[in-house]
């Protein structure tokens, strides 16, 4: 049976991890690489990166970044953030990426999708989407949730899985950073609705949370960064407690 | 050991580059028929769209090659699918090495099947040392159906074909180098294959 996917996220500025990262036996908590490391060996089913800065070098910065990640890590990994070209994503697969995330890019301009999946394939195409509830609606938001936008959650959603993107990474503003848990009934209807494996993001607090997510919110694969890097959740501790209660699981 | 693997212009090869020198090895990326041919095991991966992939073997010649070699030789993924008679992705006809015909999952799942999958039924010293249900990393919308070559298989909706075998030639439809350690093994298997 297909498990389901524990995924933490690290946020990456200039070539280094930010946030606090509380790893006692880790010599450089600023090294992505080495904290990738880590998780892969406590048993992340697969990373993301998600790069926030925006400085003249990023690409290359981030080009670098991957090529180091893919020699030394030996489960799936995604890149995101700011990526908006063709050509972007060529460099970014081509060092060894198995996926990159889109957001900003293709609400501005959703054909980019479809050339993406086009050249590189549904499979290695995520369409991040960041929504808030405006008004009981749920609102596609922009710049990490500051910016809405004039779509509707689900109807941006059904319009990215026919352009062909291959995973919807659904992050409810309204529930990230307060963990209190998932936002398990719009992903519920986002997985009845689509036909494409859906991540859950934004509100991982504790491991009933992540219970709920995959049992009430149908989520394909949850992903949480805070409670990974400050160990408030051990992922082996996690995975056993989710194989406990019947989730599917790779232990 | 000399690893060559098929470096045709698909796919993420630079994983598959990296697996082998975190086992020890240098493995060199070659589209060079001579170089190919010489080689002690070739790999041939895959990731992208079947009839696109095809067009870009035959453009190189190598899709006349690649079924001559005497070498164990592995397809990965789409270089699996490729190795098949035909794919149902572009209507695509394959090399025909393998006897099974790739066909695309129904909608009773979710397309594609991306994640980790248990592998049963293991046969061939490919699996060497691998338990039943280990699990191995998957992306992919079309699969190829049990036949007399499968060597593993999988469930998602039915039961499929996870690695396929004939004479010299292994394909795995997962990524051993994105398998962690499980895959790790598989990689080590075929060297000494």
């Amino acid at each position: 049976m297909l498990a389901k996917r524990i995924i933490p996220c690290l946020d990456i500025k200039d070539g280094r991890t930010v946030k606090g990262i509380n790893f006692v036996d880790l010599r450089d908590a600023g090294d992505p690489v080495e904290l990738a490391e880590i998780y892969s060996k406590e048993g992340a089913d697969e990373l993301i990166f998600l790069d926030i800065s925006a400085t003249e070098q990023k690409r290359k910065t981030l080009a670098e970044l991957v090529y180091h990640v893919a020699e030394k890590v030996n489960i799936p990994f995604t890149v995101g953030g700011g990526i908006s070209s063709v050509e972007d994503v060529d460099m970014l697969l081509h060092n060894g990426a198995d996926k990159v995330s889109i957001n900003s890019s293709a609400v501005k301009n959703p054909q980019l999708i479809n050339d993406l999946v086009a050249k590189f394939g549904s499979q290695c195409i995520v369409m991040a989407i960041d929504a808030k509830i405006i008004d009981g609606e749920w609102i596609v938001h922009l710049v990490g949730g500051k910016v809405p936008t004039e779509l509707n959650l689900f109807e941006w959603a059904k319009e990215v899985e026919e352009r062909g993107a291959g995973e919807i990474l659904f992050t409810s503003m309204n529930h990230d950073g307060t963990k209190n848990g998932f936002a398990n009934e719009a992903l519920a209807r986002l997985s009845s609705e689509l036909n494409i494996p859906i991540i859950a993001s934004g509100g991982a607090g504790n491991v009933q949370h992540f219970v709920d997510t995959f049992i009430d919110g149908k989520a394909d694969a949850a992903l949480a960064a805070s409670v990974f890097h400050f160990k408030e959740i051990e992922i082996k501790d996690l995975k056993a407690e989710l194989k406990k209660k019947g989730i599917p699981m790779r232990i | 050991m000399k690893i060559v693997i098929i470096n045709y212009g698909a796919g993420n090869i630079q994983s598959i580059k990296f697996a082998f020198q975190r086992l020890g090895y240098e493995a060199v990326l070659s589209q060079n028929e001579n170089e190919i041919k010489n080689a002690d095991k070739v790999v041939f991966p895959g990731v992208g769209e079947a009839s696109s992939a095809m067009k870009m073997l035959r453009q190189s010649g190598l899709n006349t090659l690649i079924p001559t070699l005497k070498q164990p030789v592995l397809g990965i993924c789409l270089g699996m699918q490729l190795m098949c008679h035909t794919s149902e992705e572009g209507d695509t006809e394959g090399l025909g090495i393998f006897d099974c015909d790739v066909v695309k999952f129904s909608n009773k799942v979710k397309v594609p099947q991306i994640g980790w999958n248990e592998i049963s039924n293991l046969k061939t010293d490919l699996f060497k040392g691998i338990s039943e249900k280990e699990h191995i990393y998957l992306v992919h919308s079309f699969f190829a159906p049990l036949c007399k070559e499968t060597i593993a298989t999988s469930d998602y909706g039915l039961s499929y074909s996870a690695a396929l075998a004939k004479n010299n030639f292994y394909g795995v439809q997962f990524h051993p180098e994105k398998s962690s350690d499980v895959g790790e093994q598989i990689l080590k298997n075929f060297l000494t294959l």
